[in-house]
């Protein structure tokens, strides 16, 4: 392996885990070229007639599957912070004694901390995916031993449908499902509202297991999951905690100074015109998010206008929109409370839409692209509005990168955050890991003043004269560290521990060891 | 030897430093420092450390700091305590340097309707406050702050006084009571304090007292200009002294009511109508009136309930108050809001002033608004409310010649 130069100036790896490996080119830049990965055929002869694919239990499914060394593992996030299935399959392959797994999680979580000890004793050999907390830690400190490889959303459907990752089984867990492997996210003590994560796994894996702790009659209807692409059924007593899965209710942050960026973030869509009868928005479920999302609605309702739709992560401040007539639809693919959860179910404005259709960078169009605002988050932006969210400025790998990179296709790019959190600084001359390039990222709204990107031209005539606090991205740096001091950079070992891919599977950045 | 812990720790604070320290005789400077950003600042933390210990002249000593992500003027804050505390400062003062946007001057009749009280100790809280856009920030020295902080928190503000940027908001301190209320005024005064709130204020003598030292102390530091007092009247005495205690000095501007003590001190229960404050109110009103000052009325204590605030504040200003505390940054629009004079009420009172002027200029003795007569206390009232419209931006400084089009 050797380090190489991307175009966007970073030292990447030019093979991972033992694969060849792209480095970055510029956005929309690399072709990709061939056809798209494809699972073995199966034959129904192989399957009950009675359609009845209910096994005993995970191991047994496992079993069956044929678990073996160096096998790949998929699993969805929909059970959030109260899964209780996906550490379950690293325990039965531990005591299988099974070697050098890849799990390939859509996201991990908390919940998920105990699989550091097989990380530790060899049953997993590297995770790629979202590393959050202990497991970010454990990265960070060059712990695991394989190459940890970061995808956004998209970039992990993209990376499933080229065969860059060739899953062996996925185990999806759902909240409802029938014998016949027909599962969807609603129903049962369970219930995660929608199963936007599941659809690449179900079609590109070799093998597919569902597992539930809500078994119905055929048909389990509508179906997010489609039955003749399941091998197992498992049926469990539970596979999630519920008040882990979805918040009871997702709340506005109660902090006066994010109420204030908020504030100014909803006066910036209203001032510049962003904000129209018929426009499309997306915010994620950050206390900050939901407070624009409050403002907005109240915009809306006072001038009698209406979002097209709105694509979630949903929150009951989207359902209160829909509801109430300001959002024609809300797409999802992931409901974060109670309301959405309820909402998915029987409101049919309220329409469960995968990552898979929304994200994929390598498909016929993306959704992303139709959002007129999109309101992200950032650990880091830089002076050039280069953007990271994998990483602190301490150099910790501390986030998975989500759908961030691929929001960043939306028409307007919208970035609320503090301008330092605590003394640590926001906007900085550099970030400590690209996570997306500054031609997309457009505007930036801090509590001392909003930066919109030169590039943007557009955007800047439309605020200009109009009382905003319009400042450059270099004046928030200085600020910044006239108040905070300039802040030392992170020290790094040359061990790379992770991969960081760009939306078309490209190595946007590597993320080394921490120095101790 | 004798150890001493000044600032806060614990799981929630963010943005302070706990700083243990305890002097040897010998062995120099043993320094542990932790921190949550030491990554980026934990050589600027040890440096600064270690030049806050020479300064002091001290050369041998145990130093552990627990650092919360404090900004540089706290970190001098908290170690300066620390040196005090145990008598070791030999008579110095770490003094930062004063931001020049911390250099501008207040003015006597600017409005007072939000002021944010600010707890003395707790840095984090002090940041951002003016970016909130109250009209005045109160760096508290009194309540807010526990017994055995007092020392610290005044060096605490008086840093914050020089350091943080209030962005155009009235510097405010409330002293303690009594000689440590002197002393405070001594340690602060000389930082660009626009206005000093005297708390539970009874007499006319106390504010006299504090206005004298104010004066003393500009004089030491060869310091131009007048410091604005505010006395709190928070006791039954307090109330019936109201008019001396509002004329007791030309640098009273204001006078504020605290109902919570005053409450106590009647041993009635403080409700959410307030009947058993309403002489209180109005004493305190007639009386700043009578003064020529601003009457203030006291803090609503619910954070969580703007629309009560909104209510308490339609109903304060209906008294005739004209501002109101703020105990969280959430208040002051609400606030702003209902002391700043409403749509229709501008809209009457530029037709009133409009009326009146043309039949000025006929020479007509009598005004009149279409068959209504206008008395003149109608139109001085509504010249009142149509100058703080142009001050609060509400009306353009043009307004009659557009008025006059419509």
């Amino acid at each position: 392996m050797k380090m190489v130069e991307n175009t966007a100036g970073r030292m990447v790896p030019d093979e991972i885990n033992g694969n060849m490996a792209v480095p970055f080119k510029g956005v929309g830049k690399h072709r990709p070229e061939g056809r798209k990965y494809a699972p073995p055929i199966p034959t129904c002869s192989d399957y009950p007639e009675d359609n009845n694919k209910v096994v005993a239990s995970l191991r047994e499914a496992l079993e069956l599957c044929g678990l073996h060394d160096g096998m790949t593992i998929s699993t969805h996030h929909h059970l959030r912070d109260g899964d209780l299935i996906s550490n379950q399959v690293f325990a039965i392959a531990s005591e299988k004694g099974i070697k050098d797994l890849i799990w390939l999680p859509s996201a991990s979580f908390p919940c998920n901390d105990p699989v550091i000890e097989y990380l530790e004793n060899g049953t997993l050999n590297r995770i790629e995916g979202s590393m959050n907390g202990p497991l970010g830690m454990f990265v960070s400190e060059g712990r695991m031993k394989g190459m940890a490889v970061l995808r956004s959303h998209g970039g992990r459907v993209q990376a499933i449908q080229d065969g860059e990752v060739k899953i062996d089984i996925a185990i999806l867990s759902a909240p409802t499902a029938d014998a016949f492997g027909n599962a969807k996210g609603t129903g049962g003590p369970s219930a995660t509202g929608v199963l936007g994560y599941a659809k690449a796994d179900y079609l590109y894996a070799d093998k597919v297991i569902v597992v539930t702790d809500n078994l119905v009659d055929l048909p389990c209807f509508p179906m997010e999951i489609e039955g003749n692409y399941v091998d197992y059924v498992v049926v469990v007593d539970k596979i999630g905690i519920p008040e882990k899965i979805v918040s009871g209710t997702t709340q506005i942050t109660k902090s006066p100074d994010r109420l204030l960026i908020a504030e100014l973030t909803a006066l910036f869509l209203e001032k510049s015109g962003l904000m129209h009868d018929g426009a499309t928005m997306q915010a994620g479920a950050g206390g900050t998010s939901l407070a624009i999302a409050v403002y907005v609605h109240e915009m809306l309702k006072k001038k009698g206008w209406k979002f097209r739709f709105g694509f979630g992560g949903s929150t009951k401040y989207m359902v209160k929109m829909l509801e109430e007539g300001q959002m024609g639809y809300i797409l999802d693919a992931q409901a974060f409370d109670l309301d959405a959860v309820k909402s998915v179910e029987h409101n049919p404005n309220h329409v469960p839409y995968s990552v898979f259709n929304a994200y994929n960078y390598h498909s016929k169009g993306n959704l992303t692209t139709m959002m007129d605002i999109m309101i992200l988050g950032a650990t880091e932006i830089d002076t050039g509005f280069n953007g990271n969210v994998v990483t602190h400025s301490d150099g910790l790998l501390l986030h998975g990168i989500g759908g961030w990179q691929n929001c960043l296709h939306a028409r307007n790019v919208i970035i609320p955050v503090p301008l330092f959190r605590d003394r640590i600084p926001v906007i900085v001359d550099r970030v400590t890991t690209l996570c997306g390039p500054g031609e997309m990222i457009d505007v930036i709204v801090t509590e001392r003043g909003i930066a919109i990107n030169p590039r943007r031209q557009d955007l800047i005539d439309s605020v200009k004269g109009k009382g905003l606090p319009l400042v450059t991205i270099e004046e928030l740096k200085e600020t910044a560290e006239r108040i905070c001091g300039k802040p030392e950079k992170a020290a790094f070992d040359d061990r790379v521990v992770a991969a960081i891919k760009w939306v078309d599977g490209t190595v946007i950045d590597a993320v080394r060891k921490v120095k101790k | 030897m004798k150890q001493v812990i000044t600032g806060n720790s614990g799981p929630k604070v963010r943005s302070d430093i706990e700083v243990i320290l305890e002097l040897r005789t010998s062995g120099g400077i043993e320094l542990e420092v932790r921190s949550k950003v030491k990554t980026m600042y934990g050589r600027a933390i040890d440096l600064q450390c270690r030049q806050l210990l020479d300064y002091f002249g001290i050369k041998n000593a145990m130093l552990a700091v627990n650092d919360t992500g404090a900004l540089p003027f706290v970190i001098a804050a908290r170690m300066e305590a620390a040196v005090k505390a145990l008598d070791a400062a030999s008579g110095k003062s770490f003094i930062p340097e004063m931001i020049p946007e911390n250099r501008y001057s207040s003015m006597r009749e600017r409005l007072r309707f939000s002021r944010l009280y600010l707890p003395g100790n707790n840095p984090q809280m002090f940041l951002n406050a003016g970016l909130h856009s109250p009209d005045g920030v109160i760096l508290d020295l009194e309540d807010s702050v526990a017994p055995d902080k007092k020392d610290e928190a005044r060096i605490l503000v008086r840093n914050a006084l020089c350091q943080v940027n209030f962005y155009g908001a009235e510097r405010m301190i409330r002293i303690n009571q009594g000689e440590r209320g002197l002393e405070d005024l001594e340690a602060l005064i000389p930082f660009n304090v626009h206005l000093v709130l005297i708390p539970k204020c009874e007499d006319a003598e106390t504010v006299r007292t504090v206005d004298e030292k104010i004066r003393q102390i500009k004089k030491n530091h060869s310091q131009e200009g007048t410091v604005f007092l505010m006395p709190i009247v928070e006791s039954a005495k307090g109330i019936e002294n109201a008019f001396e205690i509002a004329s007791a000095s030309t640098s009273v501007v204001a006078i504020a009511i605290g109902l919570e003590d005053y409450t106590a001190d009647l041993g009635v229960q403080r409700t959410k109508e307030g009947r058993e404050s309403l002489y209180a109110r109005t004493r305190l009103v007639v009386a700043s009136k009578a003064a020529g000052i601003q009457p203030i009325d006291s803090v609503f204590s619910d954070v969580g309930d703007m629309e009560g605030l909104l209510e308490n504040v339609r109903s304060s200003k209906a008294l005739g108050f004209e501002g109101m505390g703020c105990i969280h940054p959430r208040q002051i629009a609400v606030i702003r809001e209902g002391f700043s004079p409403a749509p229709d009420e501008i809209d009457r009172a530029g037709k009133i002033m409009l009326a009146y002027r043309k039949a000025r200029e006929k020479g007509l003795g009598v005004v009149a608004l279409g068959t209504k007569m206008i008395d003149p206390p109608v139109v001085a009232r509504a010249e009142k409310t149509i100058d703080l419209a142009v001050r609060l931006g509400l009306l353009p400084e043009n307004w009659s010649e557009e008025m006059a089009k419509e």
